[in-house]
């Protein structure tokens, strides 16, 4: 046997770079008694040529001690955090019950994806031939355990006082809109690890994270929500780890083999779309639903993507990676995102699980300064109008079921690229049948895989289908009200969890018990 | 006189979640464990089939052959989810993280005589391999579990199966003298030596198995039930009496770290057993078949070890096993 031999002599020091390799490379081994292609019998079908795993660069090289100290030392911090907040009645020191309203949406529609994350990258972190590959997945399925647990955690105190939250998860395989989220990370999970990670490490996690976790946590905080916005805080550091994660992963993919390229830059069109449309929810957020606005969508979009992710794109460009497809669509759409996503939801609110409402005047105002070329032209006569409405006692509450996009799920209230008064419809026809679309980029998406989508679970299909009654609803029953029916199936409290905001217990509550009213100044 | 402090007074029109207090059989105050955990996976109203595996869903509950009417009865003993998990285990890998520093720091390992470390790189730096096995199998389990209740477990136990691979390393480079050498030997003897094939032949077997929960029991069970204390407790208990203790000092973690999930891996065995007489016929299965094959994968390896005492070292972890098993309820001898 070929033994070290004993030194004899004070060890020498190892650097960090050392210690981690020492400790982790060379941990996998080529299996013998399976083949290697049994063992990882799915990092191949996508079509990803991998050549050598050893060129795979940890970014973090965390050995498991040190993450135990680390998130050990910061899990202690942010639970006393909490509890403090929760000591001290911290939910009414928001800005106005209005706020609570994006909690509502992001607990229902964001933390369950951070749950979905953790699965997606434990099946990544299985999948991988290489093993730093594996460990950085590994990692980062765990993470994203923390942050559906610790966001549950946060929110679970304001769920105490507020609805719209008691049944975050059962909703969010449910309900509507939420059928969004989930159908955007569903695809990325039932897709292969390369594309799992290109999607969400890269797509979703690098190009972005700053529009969508970053702009609630900003939120939280312009609004003086500490618990959420400590919670963010804590996040940020295994967001960043996520991040450089995100770019590392597709370097090596690209670097691995130029055949690799065509197809990262098909994932990337893809979702680039995917997210974009996913966004639709944010940019109402942050236009409509937060009393303290922190940007305007459109100022968020040119600067986290139009500079930030330009900047990105054209580092890439070297390895043979352009823009992706239809961004300049969604530049065209940045000043009238929000306005057309919110109104829709004010015309379906009763079929939420958050209360809309029309804008103050002074909110008006802001608007119409951030959107000079749109807002007052073609959006605010509308809010205006319906404004009059509710003042005569007739809020208006749409009660037919719209058409949604076969892809991303979302009614089909996008207009034409080029013009903001027509909806954008598209369609295409396959295996005799007809699928319709919100735009081209998600035609396109479905045309490059029609097998996979069209088993979409939309909602308002199911509905009709009947799908989307308790079980043991009768349906021919004699005064029968399907509305009401789904609404059950969704766990939705009537007349609590939707609906109009003014009158509603949340404002109600709010007044009595912080003596400020439902709308702050 | 009375000190008076005023307050508001504030009703909470709920105690907690609506799906958690479904399980809990009413709106009641929840512990943070029951709310990070009872009902976070999403059951029903699946978008698109696997191209991985069109037949199922994206969580199935078909990928074992287990059946239980509701996932949320399986329980961590030691309730934890991922912010008590984190902190316990920075708490252990401090009092680590001394014991490696006290013993490197004299070169109690390095300054071993040369029979006795290349007995220790032998027997203990190979198992950086088999607990790298154990991690990419908890992680499978993960992946494809069904309920938050065992899958965040499995998540916690991946990580653990890491950390572990991780301190074997150490202890490795605390006996090369931070040269890597034994690293290298230790893969070696992993992918070569006669007396570590038949763990090694186990390992990759388990990594083919396609069922979850089989590989719970074959995993977490019977392999981590005979292997850790063969070598955490009996290889460890004699090296101490012979030669001091500095090996303990370096093992604490694995030690203490297979009595505390052993109570996990237990509580999950029970559970699954105790939901029907089907589920208790099939993990009795399991149990049988993996157990023969572990039996033959060690015996190479404890001959190795132990040279004439390796019957007796194995059959007293054989009875320690026996004895989990009974107190579970199931049949403690292998079919074999």
């Amino acid at each position: 046997m070929n033994m070290p031999t004993n030194p004899q002599k004070p060890a020498k020091k190892l650097s960090l770079k050392e210690n981690y390799s020492h400790l982790t490379r060379g941990l996998g081994w080529d299996t013998s008694y399976q083949p290697m292609d049994k063992v990882f019998p799915q990092d191949k079908f996508e079509g990803i040529k991998i050549h050598d795993w050893d060129k795979w660069e940890d970014p973090f090289r965390l050995t498991m001690d040190a993450y135990w100290k680390y998130q050990g030392e910061k899990e202690k911090k942010l639970y006393a955090i909490v509890d403090a907040f929760q000591q001290n009645n911290g939910q009414f020191n928001v800005t106005d019950a209005r706020y609570i309203n994006t909690l509502k949406l992001f607990l229902t529609g964001v933390s369950p994806l951070e749950y979905a994350a953790h699965r997606g990258f434990a099946m990544a972190g299985r999948n991988f031939r290489g093993t730093s590959a594996r460990i950085a997945a590994q990692m980062q399925a765990i993470d994203e355990l923390r942050h559906a647990q610790t966001q549950a955690h946060t929110i679970s105190h304001y769920n105490k006082f507020f609805n719209g939250l008691h049944d975050y998860t059962h909703m969010h395989d449910r309900v509507w809109y939420l059928s969004v989220p989930k159908s955007y990370f569903e695809d990325a999970m039932s897709a292969g690890p390369f594309e799992f990670v290109t999607a969400i490490s890269f797509s979703f996690e690098y190009v972005l994270t700053n529009l969508l976790f970053m702009p609630f946590m900003s939120g939280a905080a312009y609004n003086g929500d500490m618990a959420t916005v400590t919670f963010g805080f804590s996040a940020q550091s295994d967001e960043s780890r996520h991040m450089t994660l995100g770019l590392e992963v597709v370097k090596f993919i690209l670097e691995q083999d130029p055949g690799n390229v065509p197809i990262v830059q098909k994932w990337l069109d893809k979702w680039f779309w995917r997210g974009y449309r996913l966004l639709a929810l944010v940019s109402m957020m942050m236009d409509y639903m937060l009393p303290k606005r922190v940007m305007s969508w459109a100022e968020a979009w040119e600067m986290y993507f139009e500079q930030n992710g330009g900047a990105l794109f054209n580092d890439l460009t070297r390895y043979g990676i352009r823009m992706p497809k239809y961004h300049e669509v969604a530049s065209m759409e940045k000043h009238r995102l929000s306005h057309e996503t919110w109104a829709t939801f004010y015309n379906y609110t009763h079929a939420a699980a958050f209360h809309t409402w029309v804008p103050e005047e002074s909110e008006m105002k802001w608007l119409s300064e951030k959107y000079p070329t749109t807002f007052d032209k073609l959006y605010r006569p509308r809010f205006e109008h319906w404004r009059e409405q509710q003042a005569k006692g007739e809020r208006f509450y749409n009660g037919t079921l719209p058409m949604l996009c076969q892809l991303c799920q979302i009614p089909m209230f996008f207009t034409e690229p080029d013009d903001p008064t027509k909806i954008c419809y598209r369609e295409t026809t396959y295996r005799d049948e007809k699928f319709h679309f919100c735009s081209d980029g998600c035609k396109d998406i479905f045309d490059n895989e029609p097998e996979k989508y069209i088993h979409s679970w939309l909602p308002v299909h199911q509905i009709y289908q009947g799908n989307c009654f308790r079980p043991g609803t009768d349906p021919t029953a004699p005064g029968f009200d399907p509305l009401a029916e789904v609404l059950q199936y969704y766990g939705f409290h009537v007349g609590e969890d939707g609906g109009e905001y003014l009158g509603s217990p949340d404002a109600k509550n709010w007044k009595a018990w912080t003596g400020k009213p439902a709308v702050s100044e | 006189m009375n000190v008076d402090i005023k307050t508001t007074a504030v009703t909470q029109i709920r105690q907690t979640f609506s799906h958690v207090a479904r399980q809990l059989g009413g709106d009641k105050p929840a512990s943070r464990y029951q709310e990070a955990t009872i009902g976070m996976q999403p059951m029903v109203n699946f978008h698109y089939r696997p191209l991985w595996q069109p037949e199922m869903e994206v969580y199935d509950v078909r990928r074992t052959k287990l059946v239980m009417r509701d996932w949320y009865t399986f329980k961590d003993p030691r309730q934890f989810y991922y912010g008590t998990y984190t902190i316990a285990r920075s708490r252990q890998q401090e009092t680590m993280e001394r014991n490696l520093e006290f013993v490197d720091k004299r070169g109690l390992l390095r300054d071993l005589p040369e029979a006795l470390r290349a007995k220790l790189i032998f027997t203990l730096v190979p198992l950086r391999h088999a607990e790298w096995g154990a991690n990419t199998n908890n992680c499978y389990m993960t992946a494809y579990g069904f309920g938050v209740a065992i899958t965040q477990a499995t998540m916690f136990h991946s990580m653990d199966r890491l950390g572990l691979a991780q301190y074997l390393s150490r202890i490795g480079l605390s006996l090369d003298g931070n040269s890597g050498d034994s690293l290298a030997e230790g893969k070696r003897l992993w992918l070569e030596d006669p007396a570590w094939q038949g763990i090694r032949r186990l390992i990759e077997n388990m990594m083919v198995c396609e069922d979850w929960f089989e590989l719970f029991v074959a995993q977490n069970l019977v392999l981590d039930g005979l292997l850790q204390p063969l070598i955490f407790q009996n290889f460890e208990q004699g090296f101490a009496k012979a030669h001091g203790p500095a090996l303990s000092l370096v093992t604490e973690f694995s030690n203490n770290w297979f009595d505390e999930t052993s109570r996990w891996v237990d509580a999950t065995i029970k559970t699954a057993v105790g939901e029907s007489p089907a589920n208790a016929e099939l993990v009795q299965q399991w149990i049988a078949d993996w157990r023969l094959a572990a039996r033959e994968a060690l015996a190479p390896y404890a001959a190795a070890v132990f040279v004439d005492a390796a019957d007796d070292e194995v059959s007293s972890v054989e009875a320690v096993l026996d004895n989990r098993l009974t107190k579970l309820g199931l049949k403690a001898k292998a079919a074999a």
